[in-house]
């Protein structure tokens, strides 16, 4: 284990706001993009019933 | 073999089979996501020049791979489509879009946080960096072409037409880009690691590469199960599938 | 071969008729040309340094301007689907029409740009550069527009959509056309520009009319 410290983790030498900032945008997109795709899969799914139940 | 893949081709297969894909992609992504920050984080030295910010590669280099991959797999998708005039080939190049997209835009972003601290301007003309901005305009063009025909077949068509002039630019753009970047700025500014990576940030990167690969994989096969069922929603099949009929009052 | 001059000809005589049309990308490269200056300042210097960048962007611009005009009327009024339909060769047709719209609005620009440079106090050899730099770059840059105003034929938010689709594209030639000027400037010479904006020009002649003859078949199927 390199790190002494979760500060010393935090603070990535210095470069922590640019680190973690790329990990941190980059988790949020990919969430971002987890959570519309669920919300596409719904919407479809929702259209795909109430045309089922049109046709019955 | 052959049958077997026009076995696929067709939507209510193919929705079949992503269905059962999709969860392992995801598990798989997810682990070698761990085992990739756990590499990158935790064993890797830092870096003699870099200090720790390099870091940032162990996200920005599959970031700017994926968007190039993508692209190339939409470009692919784009021929086969117009080649074999299948649905589920535009449905594909359409789910695989927004990765692409988003993916250009992480590395980006995250080229632009390396290149803060390491050359002091939050933008630089680099080759690459540029390329990348442009292969985003590429991405954006495709998404916009294909949202604004309302006919779903001919915009498919469409889109894969663009992707794929695209596509044969992308090589050409990268050559001018660089072309301009080293004459008006001399000695290159370059983001590209030095040659002789200590092993275990090359374990990191490639582990991250993989899961970002697989993630990508993962979503996209997510995205299309959800792109045939709008389109498909009117056949049969659709209509007896247990999550529609089963949730019929 | 025939059907191509045909074409041309229909093209250019329609265009006369309606003179203002033409006139816009014309008018629009030299009022651009004259912002620039006023936005960035009257000093000589500058304003040579930025001169070929600025001129060829404005040339880049205004032929964008015009992309959507291209099939438009055509679609209009129904000769289109006359010429999807027609024995002859719908290669040369579209080569035909990308040759109208570049005498139409590539030409003129070739023929303003040195007297436009004059107002970015270019040297008599920048200004021959940057002439053969566009009459090189123009044809290109109407034959990849020709592809995007197929795709985006009768769809809305059309003149910003071609510009989103073919701005990517043209980079290429943007970065050669002026490198161009700016490479025979600082004494480095432009031969290199020159063949590459060639090794540009006669593949997009040949590859364009097929892509959007595909393209026009996609979008009035």
């Amino acid at each position: 284990m390199r790190w002494e410290s979760w500060s010393q983790f935090w603070d990535m030498g210095g470069y922590g706001l640019y680190v973690w900032g790329s990990m941190a945008v980059t988790a949020l997109c990919m969430g971002l993009e987890v959570w519309l795709a669920r919300q596409a899969q719904r919407q479809a799914l929702a259209l795909a019933c109430t045309e089922a139940e049109e046709a019955s | 073999m052959a049958i077997r893949w026009f076995y696929y081709a067709a939507p209510q297969n193919f929705y079949a089979l992503a269905g059962r894909l999709w969860p392992w992609l995801a598990a798989l992504a997810t682990a070698l996501g761990v085992a990739g920050l756990w590499v990158g984080f935790a064993l890797a030295p830092e870096d003699a020049q870099q200090g720790e910010g390099y870091r940032i590669i162990f996200v920005h280099v599959p970031v700017s791979w994926m968007s190039m991959v993508i692209y190339l797999a939409m470009a692919f998708w784009s021929i086969l489509g117009l080649t074999f005039n299948t649905r589920l080939s535009g449905m594909m190049t359409r789910a695989l879009a927004p990765s692409g997209a988003m993916f250009t835009f992480l590395s980006l972003w995250t080229g632009a946080l390396w290149g803060k601290p390491m050359w002091g301007t939050w933008w630089v003309w680099d080759a690459r960096l540029t390329s990348e901005l442009i292969l985003f305009f590429l991405y954006l063009g495709y998404i916009a072409l294909t949202s604004a025909i309302d006919d779903v077949r001919r915009a498919d068509r469409a889109g894969a037409l663009i992707a794929i002039v695209g596509a044969i630019n992308v090589p050409i753009i990268y050559f001018s880009v660089k072309w301009w970047n080293t004459l008006h700025q001399g000695a290159s500014v370059s983001l590209t690691r030095s040659p002789s990576m200590a092993q275990l940030m090359l374990w990191g990167m490639l582990l991250m590469a993989l899961s970002f690969w697989v993630y990508t994989l993962a979503i996209v096969t997510y995205r299309v199960r959800s792109l045939i069922l709008e389109r498909e929603r009117h056949t049969a099949w659709v209509q007896a599938l247990p999550e529609v009929s089963g949730a019929k009052k | 071969m025939n059907i191509f001059f045909t074409v041309v000809w229909r093209d250019l005589r329609l265009a006369m008729r309606r003179k203002a049309e033409v006139l816009n990308s014309v008018f629009f490269f030299v009022v651009v040309a004259a912002l620039f200056p006023l936005a960035i300042g009257p000093e000589p210097e500058t304003l040579r340094h930025i001169g070929p960048g600025v001129l060829w962007v404005g040339a880049l611009l205004a032929t964008m301007l015009g992309l959507s005009r291209m099939f438009e009327s055509d679609l209009r009024d129904g000769s289109l689907e006359h010429m999807l339909l027609s024995p002859h060769s719908l290669g040369l047709m579209v080569l035909g029409k990308i040759t109208a719209h570049w005498l139409l609005c590539g030409v003129p620009l070739v023929i303003l740009a040195p007297i436009l440079g004059l107002q970015f106090d270019l040297s008599p050899q920048a200004l021959s550069m940057l002439c053969l730099s566009l009459l090189l770059g123009t044809p290109v840059l109407s034959c990849v527009g020709a592809i995007g105003a197929a795709l985006t034929l009768g769809v809305r938010g059309g003149g910003i959509l071609i510009s989103l689709l073919v701005l990517p594209l043209y980079v290429p030639v943007l970065v050669f056309g002026a490198g161009a000027v700016q490479a025979l400037e600082s004494g480095v010479g432009a031969q290199a520009h020159v063949s590459i904006l060639l090794a540009m020009l006669l593949p997009a002649l040949f590859f364009s009319p097929w892509a959007c003859s595909v393209g026009l078949r996609i979008a009035l199927e």
